[in-house]
Order: C-alpha cells, then structure tokens, then sequence
C-alpha cells in the first residue's frame, strides 16, 4: 500500500517522449527550462522537435501560438510561476481568445520551488487561468494521472494548462481507474465527509483518510485533477450525503478549487459544514514544499484532526 | 599593489569562502553566478555605492538592483560585511520561517528591490533613475543583469526608456559569464554582438574583466561614460570565479557542493589568502 512512485514532472517527460516519437507533429518549446522539465533526455533523442527560446517566456507562449497555428501539436514546457504570470496576455490572447489547442506545461508548480520564494511559487494559475475562456486547467496527482493526461493532451482540441509538482507522488490510482479530462476520480467512497483535493495535496487527503479509519470514520476521498472544466456532478452528489465536506488545494485559498466548491455548494442550495484549505492571503512562510503545506494546516494529522472536529 | 587592491582582492576571497559556507550548510544555493558576480558586488559595496545601514532608508543615495536574483548568496554575504546584519543570521539561510530565502526580499535588511523572475529589475531601476531626475539629484542606479536573462524582452523594453529620458544616471552592468542553465549562452539564444545591441538602444557600452577588481573600480568611477547617455558595461566573468572545478561548468549553476567538494573548495580559497595575511 501507498507505494512511493517517481515524481510526476519525470513521468510527464517520459510520457511525453513515448507520445513525441510516434507523432513528428508533436513539438516542445522550452525557455531554458529543459532541465527543470526533465526533457534533456527528449532533447538528444528528438532534437528536431524541440525548440529553445532562452529566457522569455512571453516569446515561448507567443511561438507556441504560432506553431499550433502551423498545424503543430504544442508542448509549451515552463516554470508554472513564469509561464501563467509572465505570459498571462499571450495566453488570454494567443491562446485561449485565439483558441489554439496548445497545452502549456507548468513545472514545479504550486510552492514546489520551496525556499527559492514567492517569485517562484505559482499559487494564482487556478484563479487567473480559470476566467479565461476555452482553457482546461488539470492538476494531476499521482503518476497514473500524470502520464494518462499527457496521452489525453495529444488529441485535445482546446487549450490546455497541466501543473506538474516535483516531489516524488504515493501512487494512488490503479492502472485500470478511468481517467478523462474533467471527469473526477473518486478514491475512496465513505459517508459523512468528503475531502476534494487536486494536484499534490491528493496524497496528503489519503494519508488523512487512512488516519480517519483508525478512527472510525470513512470519508469520501475525491481526486479533483481538473479544475476546469469542473466536475460539478460528482462534488453535488457527494456533498448532498455528507455533513462536512473540507477542500485542499496547493493554491491560494482565493479563485481555486475551494471557491469553485463553495459555488457549487451555494448554487445548489446544499447545507453542510465546509471548510478551504489552502494558502492565506499573507506574506507565505519560508520553508520546504512539505513543511509549507504542512504550516497552512495541510499534514495529513491536521487534515484528519479538523475532520474530526467539524463531524463533531 | 595598492592598500586598496590588496584589501579588496582579500574580500573578494572572504566572499567566496562565505558562499560556498552557507551554500553547503543550507544545501541551496546558485553557486556559479554567485561567484561570478561576487567582485562586482564587492567593488560596488565597498568602493562606490556609500549604501549603508545608516542611509540605507533615505531616498538621496546611490541604488543597487540585483535583477540576477538567483545569485542571491553573493548579495547577502555582502550585505552581511557592510553591516546590514549579523553573520549568524546567514546560518538561517533557507531555514523554515528564515527570510533569508533563495532570491532577495525586502524582509532582509540592505535589499533594495525584490527580485528572482529575470527580467524585471532593469525597469524598476529606470524608474528609480527617473525619480532621481526629478529629484535633481546626482545619484546613480546600479543594475546587475545575467546574460541569459537579456532574452527577455523587457529588459529591451526598459533599454528604450532610459535612453529616450537620458539616464545618464543609470549604469547596467551584465554578467556576461557566458553560461545559463542549459548551457552556453551563445546556444542557448544567442544575444551576440551584445555591445552593438546596447549601442543601438542609445547606451554607451564599455568592456570590462568582471573578475578584476582594479578594473571595475576604474570603469565604475567613469560613468557615466558619456553625457545624457545610460552606460551598460559589459562584465566579462567566469561562471564560478575562482574555485577550479566550479569554473565554467554548467552543472555548478544551482549545485551543492558535496563533503569532499566543499574541503577542497575552502582548502583552494585559504591557500589564497594566506598570501594577504
Ligand atoms: C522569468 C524567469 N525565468 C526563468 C527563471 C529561472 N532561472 C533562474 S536562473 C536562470 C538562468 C540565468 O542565467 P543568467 O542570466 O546567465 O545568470 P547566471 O549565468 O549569471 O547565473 C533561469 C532560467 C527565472 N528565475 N526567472
Ligand atoms: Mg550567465
């Protein structure tokens, strides 16, 4: 049980790698960012599809555009923090208004960078990248999600934003679960709580899961891997039969999945106690992936402890 | 050999054995860029931009931009000599709820802008430069640019600015050491004839060995180079300056040096400075 797999950004380039030597359509264009994207490795095995910009990441966007409009299949691979704040026009515009089937690459997303800072941490793409039409924005989990998005990404015909973390990922999912671009994987099903998670912080709602059991209680575990288009269908029913429902999210607590839960909970006149986890509007503690999330209330421990308090 | 090479050639070691100390005991750090910009930040601290603790929050003084963010230990190690804070707040380096993190913030006593994405700092420091304008004030603005970090646009953006308001009270010095990330610069994407670049957005550019400290004390007291005119100077440097198996070797970018590394990296510095005792 929960065996530690490999980090999902190594299972993005390998997926990706696979996908690029059967298809020559497939290009990556990187911002001197190859290293970070784990793609060296694509880089001297197809180096006739892969383009290096240097350090502009506005131009990788911009080129990325131009490509697909070229009839290219784009893989534009950056830091998330550079790639959605930086680039945030030519994404509105080249991509998204323009309606270019680009799939934009965001690694070490989230606060993934750690003690490198706030410059580089991305806990803004979910809320900026959601008011924009035509994109889909996924979070992947584990490694199972992570490798089955980029084979979805090949065919997608919208734009297309994929955050990578780059911590090794407990797998989670068995290789036969479904997996599809704004359909919810349900981990566990339980009764009176359900814990919404995407992206990184899966893992932590599982760990908390199996704490909760100890204890007697079996939660909804759900793995919310697109934020957008968001399976509202799944969060409706599992929020009906459940008293608590808590969200946890490696994002800002404002324009994420919490507030997209809150919407739904609210439109659909659903009474139950709930609760955002996520990162509050402060000056962010420095430290580690790991302690961060844990310092804003996201150990598995705290997780399990608020559970338990709100079920009462 | 003046008093003044002497003492700053010995800092300039000082620094050095200090990087590689908190880059090894945090297990962070951008170790290449720090050393290659290491006698830049010591000639302009030390010998030209009087920033001091005691000044540091009055607004007519000379600015220093770090837009190279990530060579943020070369930054501190400094700061921390001219007396910004104790040495031993260096030990918190990277520690949780340290504000000594891995790119400069405001939160550390002596850092002017935070900086850390590329690309940002050459704006801010036209815009310092033009206040200074208004102000009628005879200060100047520092900025130190990596040459990877010249492929972003706005830096170019920024190049138009001060040439069209005549800011000859703006000095950008690149680091131009040749290497990023994923290799040499010239692969990577080309910014050569760099000098001809600056020329055509209306600076006056002048060459210098970035790792020479009687050279950039001289180039730095002649700017501005001319009159009405921004200066870029364009720093020739060795990514990893100064410990031999660092230098110019692309993996030393954001490496750690392990045990036997950091052994003989402080064995090769002190073998140095042994000569200044
Ligand atoms: C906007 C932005 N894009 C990417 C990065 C990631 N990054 C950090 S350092 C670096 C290479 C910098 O190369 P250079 O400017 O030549 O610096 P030096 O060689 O002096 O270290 C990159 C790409 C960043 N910090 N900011
Ligand atoms: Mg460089």
């Amino acid at each position: 049980m929960n065996d530690i797999g490999k980090p999902n950004l190594e299972i993005f380039a390998d997926t990706l790698l696979d996908q690029a030597k059967l298809n020559q359509n497939i290009l990556v264009v990187t911002s001197d960012s190859r290293g970070s994207g784990k793609l060296v490795n694509f880089g001297k095995e197809l180096p006739d599809q892969i383009i290096e910009v240097g350090i502009a990441e506005q131009n990788l966007v911009g080129i990325s555009a131009g490509l697909s409009a070229g009839g290219k299949k784009v893989f534009g691979v950056s830091p998330a923090s550079f790639l959605t704040a930086r680039s945030i026009e030519q994404i509105k515009n080249d991509i998204c208004y323009s309606n270019q089937p680009v799939v934009l690459v965001g690694i070490s997303a989230g606060i993934s960078y750690g003690q490198l800072g706030s410059t580089h941490h991305s806990i803004h793409d979910f809320a900026s990248l959601r008011t924009f039409n035509n994109i889909s924005i996924v979070a992947p989990a584990d490694n199972f999600e992570a490798s089955e998005v980029i084979k979805a990404s090949v065919g997608y015909n919208k734009p297309l934003y994929i955050r990578y973390g780059k911590k090794p990922m407990m797998s989670i999912h068995s290789s036969g679960t479904n997996f599809q671009i704004g359909k919810a994987i349900t981990v566990s099903e339980g009764e009176d709580i359900t814990l919404v998670s995407t992206g990184e912080t899966v893992q932590r709602a599982v760990l908390a899961g199996e704490i909760l059991k100890t204890k007697g209680i079996n939660p909804n575990i759900i793995s919310m891997h697109t934020i957008k288009p968001f399976d509202n269908d799944i969060l409706i029913k599992m929020a009906k039969k459940s008293k608590v429902l808590i969200s946890i999210e490696e994002h800002s607590i404002y324009g994420g999945l919490g507030e997209q839960c809150a919407n739904i909970i609210a439109q659909n006149k659903i009474n139950l106690d709930f609760k955002i986890l996520g990162i509050p509007d402060e000056y962010m503690v420095n430290g580690s992936q790991a302690d961060v999330l844990d310092h804003y209330n996201m150990s598995p421990e705290k997780i399990a402890a608020l559970s338990a308090q709100m079920l009462g | 050999m003046s008093v003044d090479q002497k003492f700053l050639e010995k800092k300039s070691l000082e620094y050095r054995r200090t990087i590689i100390e908190i880059i090894y005991n945090s297990g962070a750090g951008h170790t290449g860029g720090s050393l290659s910009c290491i006698d830049i930040l010591n000639v302009l601290y030390n010998g030209i931009l009087e920033i001091t603790p005691n000044n540091f929050s009055t607004i007519e003084r000379n600015n220093y931009i770090h837009s190279k963010g990530h060579s943020v230990e070369a930054l501190y190690t400094v700061l921390c000599d001219v007396g910004f804070f104790k040495k031993e707040d260096l030990k918190t380096l990277n520690a949780f709820d340290s504000h000594f993190i891995g790119h400069p913030t405001r939160k550390v006593s002596g850092v002017e802008h935070n900086t850390g994405a590329l690309g940002h700092g050459l704006s801010v420091a036209v815009g310092l430069a033009l206040a200074k304008k208004k102000d009628k004030s005879k200060k100047k603005v520092f900025a130190l640019l990596g040459d990877g970090e010249l492929s972003e646009g706005s830096v170019w953006e920024a190049c138009t600015s001060a040439s069209k308001y005549q800011l000859d009270n703006l000095i950008v010095v690149v680091d131009r050491n040749h290497l990023q990330i994923t290799g040499k610069t010239e692969d990577v994407n080309p910014i050569e004839p760099l000098d001809e670049k600056f020329k055509s957005f209306g600076f006056d550019v002048e060459f210098v060995n970035g790792n020479n400290i009687i050279e950039l004390l001289e180039i730095f007291q002649k700017v501005p180079f001319t009159a009405d005119k921004p200066s870029a100077i364009i720093a020739n440097t060795i990514k990893g300056c100064g410990i031999s198996f660092i230098e110019n070797e692309i993996s030393w970018h954001h490496k750690v040096p392990t045990d036997e590394e950091y052994g003989k990296a402080i064995k090769e510095l002190d073998e140095k400075l042994i000569k200044y005792e």
